[in-house]
């Protein structure tokens, strides 16, 4: 059975990849710092289970101090433009195919994993997304290397090419994932519920309703996930005061309410991997500024969505 | 109530503009020092908290591997631009006399809801989709009507591109009842001692799915309405930006 463990191998062996080549980069005006942090990166995906919790904590440290020295990108050897028309002229839309195969096998590797007697002998269906995920990527690169006979090293010179672009944002969801752990041990929630209770006088529905909803949006931004907004919120307003004393019905308070939350992910750099990482991928020039591009075309949306959801949980939210 | 410090230094580390990696790390370390002080704790007591939140946030780096995982997309996806795919994904494009930037995000934003919609969350996303087809599509259906296009309208196009990505999948996913949401919204409640079905969950999130396909629709619309006007094409075919 193929588990996480054998993808976090493999994602290993493409950073420490990735950090050699780095290395040996002379364009790459920053070539040590760059090696060490994805060196440092690799060492947690080979060996993370056997560094301890403190060990794993200063290798975080680590990536931190190099992400914030700064890192440099190199030139990764890569076709040229022109090579690039020719040969889309030439193979045409059969292209397309080889980029299929990464999500087909994704969603076939999913749902054999969950649905059939013979899937979980293959997939582990506790992780079978990202497992499947990993076996299309791994697919898609052999049918890509026999069609296009690259040179060997091709894969991961345009994985680093990319992942340069990218930069220290590539880890920050996972950084960000192990802060929501962190704030979830000190007891954040309870704290932020009570302030929420004690400060904001919560009478009428139309009130409350934003109260919540807003709320969810505001700590959405901060946290930069829902999933971290929405026990804290629901626990200092959603359930007490919508559910209990105004007589909401809680599946629809708490359907809404996150999809509340979900109009602020829209609006933060604090959520990485949706509006930070797209930015950096797609070479927009402000994308290190808080409000990108990215963020900016998604705010005229998201707020009249957020006002739109608290009209609709106030409306529907109490059916009697 | 120390703890919301923390909350106080991711606010503060925006402010400044400070790396944000550093930031959470920060932001972290002063959650756990808050979370263990007290009048008479001495430096001893206070070293001790900051090696056993280190040690907290490094358990959960190790644990949540899992979300950096997918960076290895990006091999498989480089290979197949250095074989020319964004170019076709351009040209193929600009051959369809009805693609406008806007109406293909939008197809590209329907579609994306409705797989989310039936869970099928992993068929699109940044790294695998946006970047390596989808922009460049936006791109060269603009490109085909407008010429080369100035930097503005082009990182435009691009930011929309990854736009209807997010706001497809976040509207879309909630209607799924297996979706990481609705299960967490589940267990909280559960845990709170009111049990209810994931179904009915996820049939209170379509209202907004309706009203997002409705707001952000507008919004391409406008878009193309936006590249129309910025983008007069002259009579001898040239674009004429103000």
């Amino acid at each position: 059975m193929i588990t996480i463990a054998h993808a976090y191998v493999i994602g290993g062996l493409f950073f420490a990849g990735v950090a050699l080549l780095s290395v040996a980069d002379a364009t790459n005006p920053r070539r040590l710092r760059t090696f060490a942090f994805w060196g440092l990166l690799a060492t947690s995906f080979l060996a993370g289970t056997h560094l301890g919790d403190f060990g794993n904590g200063l290798l975080a440290l680590g990536l931190v101090v190099l992400a914030t020295l700064g890192l440099g990108a190199g030139r990764a050897e890569t076709t040229s433009p022109d090579e690039r028309r020719q040969s889309a002229m030439r193979r045409g839309n059969s292209l397309f195919l080889p980029a299929l195969i990464i999500p087909a096998v994704a969603l076939a590797g999913t749902l054999a994993a969950k649905q059939t007697q013979w899937g979980p002998m293959l997939i582990d269906p506790s992780q079978a997304t990202l497992v499947s995920l990993v076996l299309g990527v791994l697919i898609a690169i052999a049918v890509a290397m026999v069609w296009f006979r690259p040179p060997a090293l091709a894969p991961l010179q345009e994985g680093r090419r990319l992942l340069d672009a990218v930069g220290w944002a590539a880890i920050l969801p996972q950084m960000l994932a192990s802060l929501g752990a962190v704030f979830l041990a000190a007891g954040m929630g309870a704290q932020v519920g009570r302030l929420f209770s004690e400060f904001i006088p919560l009478e009428g529905r139309l009130v409350a309703v934003s109260a919540y909803c807003i709320g969810m949006a505001l700590f959405t931004v901060v946290m930069g996930n829902a999933f971290a907004a929405f026990p804290v919120m629901t626990a200092a307003v959603g359930l007490p005061i919508l559910v209990g004393e105004l007589g909401g019905d809680p599946a629809r308070v708490c359907a809404i309410g996150m999809l509340a939350g979900f109009c602020g992910t829209l609006m933060t750099p604090m959520a990485a991997n949706f509006n930070v990482v797209p930015a950096n991928l797609l070479d927009l020039p402000d994308r290190k500024s808080a409000l990108n591009g990215v963020i900016r075309a998604q705010i005229p949306t998201a707020i009249p969505l957020l006002l739109v959801n608290i009209a609709l949980m106030r409306f529907l939210a109490f059916p009697t | 109530m120390l703890v919301l410090l923390g909350i106080g230094v991711v606010v503060l580390g925006f402010i400044l503009r400070a790396n944000p990696l550093l930031v959470v790390m920060a932001a972290a370390l002063t959650t756990g020092l808050a979370a263990a002080w007290t009048p008479d704790a001495d430096l001893a007591t206070m070293y001790r908290a900051a090696v056993a939140t280190l040690a907290a946030f490094g358990r959960a780096f190790n644990d949540n591997r899992y979300v950096s995982v997918v960076w290895l997309v990006l091999a498989a996806v480089g290979l197949l631009e250095r074989a020319g795919l964004q170019e076709r994904a351009r040209s193929a494009v600009a051959n369809v006399k009805a693609a406008t930037a806007g109406r293909l995000l939008w197809a590209y934003f329907v579609l994306r809801q409705a797989t989310a919609a039936i869970g099928l969350t992993s068929l699109g996303g940044h790294a695998q989709m946006v970047r390596p087809l989808i922009a460049p599509m936006a791109e060269g259906a603009a490109e085909a009507k407008y010429g080369v296009l100035p930097d503005r309208q082009r990182f435009l196009i691009r930011a929309h591109a990854a736009a209807a990505d997010n706001i497809g999948l976040f509207f879309g996913e909630d209607i799924f009842v297996a979706i990481a949401s609705i299960l967490l919204i589940k267990g909280f409640l559960e845990q709170n001692g009111v049990i209810v079905e994931p179904l009915s969950l996820s049939l209170w999130a379509i209202p907004t799915a309706i009203s997002a396909l409705l707001i952000h629709g507008a919004r391409l619309w406008l878009l193309d309405r936006h590249l129309a006007r910025t983008l007069a094409v002259d009579a001898n075919g040239r674009v004429t930006a103000p």
